[in-house]
């Protein structure tokens, strides 16, 4: 569909008028609307017969701007398989002396926690919201202290004040039990509260609270030099260190109107694709610990040791942290390497196809997995719900078609299978797109090295970065799309910038998913998602 | 069940003999830079943790480099300043206390003024842990404590329990609960929506107990830092025995700290008697 068609359709729903322009990108549409009030009309529309889906809602603070407001930007993508790249935006400008928009958490679900975080970051109240309560600041925060609107300094520390018991959503009634666990959990993994409330064992509800290592990392950026901005945006979460200092970069380069060369591009989707591997390998071992089977567990974690080996061997960091940076590449990957990964790899692969083997052939697995924590289509499509997670319902989207990035932005693409399941929504389906997935990183990795040719690592961004300029991007992670905004300030510093992990759209559906479930198989559920905490909290 | 036992059997044993045998971490591997005293060194800017500092006085310019906050990135090692820095090889760099993790020299004047990590010189560190090791002897149950970190730490201590590192065999384990512990391992610069579970969890811990920061984010606030969601590092909020440092630190890395906290090997990496 052209912009005209799209603006005219949008035009169609608003009361107010609408003024559409190109970008951030030249493929891109901004559509700014002039009444607030004409936001759900105009969602509905993008969602609804334009079949889009919302990708990320950043806020900004332009109070000492001309503008002198607050802004909030709705971004929209297709979501039909094939759809040409795009990001449409609604951009609202909020008065700061009343700070409300029209809450559309229940038009589009997947709208509900962008809300509920920019109500307690900026003050933006979104009215109609069902469950307004707090998300990102936990007990015990100061009413109306807004940290990332810009008149808060980030860098004082804010203590923690007594404070009544969070109010958790739970279900009351004769034989229902609550349940508690977290956020400090038995097994080494990351923080979260999860309330259940079940009767005997089986879930009525499930209210995960989160964002306990919320770092404020957002904010940790603002003025700083984009260049030195990346290193910490690298290491927001561990496992998605490629994903998210790849998605960065892009976004700094689209500022910069560079492009990163071939080779840079190759070596780029060759250590995405490493990533995706030693994830979902070690994903589908640690499945096996929730099912009891530890012969799976102790192969999948051996599998992955190997691999993150070679991380070290390629990058120096056994999360590959130090390759990717703004404007290519810092290491080339030398011949003797390349052969190494290609003996761990292909040894990955033989030993990934004896693992699945053994969980198809194992009935005690077998049994725990189907049926277990099953996401419905329409559940995955209302919430955005993003990478395998996505695939295993039937969901056919992948960044790396969608929006093409490293290797896949080249003018002659690679072609990428992308591992859908249509009947399944359950754990057994999710492992079993891991594992297929994992199968083409491999064939892609061998792909990547066979169209390696020498050329330049980097270019150089120019200094100062050019100013007031926005760039965006989507990276397919391990976990799958993850969208990130960036703008630069007048004097080409970090004004502000914003990450939508996948996981930050994904965890509600563990939510949905849990209630299909037994209590004791919510391990189990929870494992086959495997989402980040660090990369949804920030 | 026979074709497991088969595939275990043919896979054989791939456990490491670390720290009866040294690791060799690969050629590419960044550890604790090295700064060359009398050269050109890169001005604080340079790095994105704030590890650099820089002062004057009669000797001239001293450049101070803190092992506990760097992320070894390697960016002050780049050009211009390749001749100045070098990234080491040295992972074992668990210290009892933070100022052993400080590197000191004089950028115009050869002599180097601390070559972190410099020996225990703390008495008290080194009496706490032959105390640790008197009571708990060479065994030690450990339990994690996520204190917002990135994620990297806990996963590398996650494969301590994986066939490679295998880290019960040298009588360490992570339990369930801190009832249960005769430590904590924190990862992450203590955020403000966990500080109250830190210290809760840490305090449920019976005494004598060790607390072990893993990691640049809980032994300095890392690239974190200090703000409105972060405390800036396990110290802030609670007595820290062993300062593991490392981005995230390797998982021989970790276990070389924790075999320093509980008085098994010094941290210049000698092993103790007894």
């Amino acid at each position: 569909m052209t912009d005209r068609a799209l603006t005219d359709a949008l035009r169609a729903y608003a009361s107010g008028s609408i003024d559409a322009s190109v970008g951030p990108r030249p493929s891109d549409l901004t559509v700014r609307l002039s009444r607030t009030g004409d936001l759900p009309a105009a969602a509905a529309a993008l969602i609804g017969p334009h079949s889009m889906a919302l990708a990320t809602v950043v806020a900004t603070d332009e109070t000492a701007t001309p503008d002198g407001d607050l802004k909030v930007r709705y971004v929209f993508e297709p979501t039909t398989p094939g759809a040409p790249d795009r990001f449409v935006t609604l951009l609202v400008s909020v008065d700061a002396a009343h700070p409300e928009v029209p809450s559309l958490t229940t038009a589009v679900p997947a709208a509900n926690w962008h809300e509920r975080e920019m109500q307690d970051l900026f003050g933006i109240v979104p009215v109609g919201h069902p469950d307004p309560r707090p998300l990102v600041v936990h007990d015990g925060w100061p009413p109306g202290v807004f940290p990332l609107r810009k008149s808060f300094d980030g860098s004082r520390r804010v203590p923690v004040e007594p404070a009544d018991e969070f109010p958790h959503l739970v279900a009351e009634g004769e034989g229902v039990f609550e349940i508690p666990v977290g956020p400090i959990h038995a097994g080494i993994i990351e923080p979260g509260h999860f309330r259940f409330t079940s009767v005997g064992e089986t879930v009525l509800h499930l209210d995960a609270r989160l964002f306990y290592t919320h770092r404020g990392l957002e904010k940790r950026m603002e003025g700083l030099l984009p260049l030195d901005a990346f290193y910490i945006a690298e290491r927001i979460c561990g496992v998605c260190s490629v994903a998210h200092g790849l998605g960065y970069c892009e976004a700094l380069e689209q500022i910069a109107a560079v492009d990163a060369p071939p080779r840079a591009r190759l070596i780029r989707s060759i250590a995405l694709e490493l990533e995706r591997l030693y994830n979902h390998v070690g994903d589908v071992g640690n499945i096996c610990a929730g099912a009891a089977f530890h012969y799976g567990t102790a192969t999948g974690a051996r599998l992955k040791e190997r691999l993150q080996q070679m991380n070290e061997r390629l990058t120096g960091n056994r999360f590959l942290r130090g390759l990717v940076v703004p404007g290519g590449v810092h290491l080339d990957v030398p011949a003797d390497v390349l052969l190494a990964v290609n003996v761990t790899i292909q040894e990955t692969l033989a030993g990934l196809d004896g693992l699945m083997e053994r969980i198809e052939a194992n009935p005690s697995v077998v049994d725990r997995l189907d049926d277990t924590g099953v996401l419905e289509h329409q559940a995955a499509v209302d919430l955005a719900v993003a990478g395998v997670a996505a695939r295993a319902s039937g969901v056919d989207r992948d960044a790396r078609r969608d929006h093409p990035h490293g290797a896949f932005a080249g003018p002659e693409p690679p072609d990428l299978h992308v591992v859908t399941v249509s009947d399944g929504g359950d754990a057994m389906a999710r492992v079993t797109v891991r594992a297929l997935e994992a199968r083409e990183s491999i064939r892609l990795i061998g792909e990547f090295v066979r169209r390696l040719e020498p050329g330049p690592l980097q270019v150089a961004l120019p200094e100062p970065l050019p100013g007031g300029r926005i760039g965006i991007s989507a990276i397919e992670s391990p976990r799958g799309e993850a969208v990130h905004w960036l703008r630069t300030d007048p004097g080409g510093r970090v004004e502000r910038y914003h990450l939508r992990s996948p996981s930050y759209h994904n965890w509600p559906a563990v939510a949905l998913a849990a209630e299909t479930a037994i209590v004791p198989d919510f391990p189990l559920v929870n494992k086959s998602f495997e989402l980040c905490y660090s990369c949804t909290d920030r | 069940m026979l074709r497991i036992l088969i595939n275990a059997l043919r896979t054989g044993v791939v456990t490491i003999h670390y720290p009866a045998e040294p690791s060799v971490p690969p050629d590419r591997f960044r550890g604790a830079p090295v700064l060359r005293a009398g050269s050109h060194l890169p001005p604080p800017s340079v790095c994105p943790a704030g590890a650099i500092s820089e002062h004057f006085d009669a000797e001239g310019r001293h450049v101070a480099l803190d092992l506990a906050r760097c992320v070894f990135c390697g960016r002050c090692a780049e050009d211009p300043w390749a001749d100045a820095v070098v990234m080491g090889r040295d992972f074992e760099l668990a210290a009892h206390r933070r100022d052993d993790l400080r590197i000191e020299v004089v950028a115009d004047d050869p002599a180097v003024l601390a070559a972190g990590p410099a020996p225990d010189r703390d008495a008290e560190a080194a009496r706490a842990s032959s105390e640790i090791h008197r009571v708990l002897g060479r065994s030690l149950h450990l339990r994690h404590l996520d204190a917002g970190s990135c994620n990297a730490c806990d996963w590398e201590l996650a494969a301590l329990l994986n066939p490679v590192y295998d880290v019960r065999r040298l009588g360490i384990d992570f339990v369930a609960s801190p009832r249960h512990a005769d430590g904590v391992v924190v990862t992450g610069p203590v955020t403000r929506n966990l500080e109250t579970a830190v210290r809760r969890t840490v305090e449920a811990v019976p005494d004598p107990r060790v607390v072990i920061a893993v990691g640049a984010c809980a032994a300095s606030g890392g690239i974190v830092g200090e703000g409105y969601a972060s405390a800036g590092g396990v110290d802030r909020v609670l007595p820290v025995d062993v300062y593991v440092p490392g981005c995230p630190p390797r998982p021989e890395a970790i276990l070389f700290g924790i075999l320093v906290a509980v008085g098994r090997l010094d941290a210049r990496g000698l092993p103790r008697e007894g």
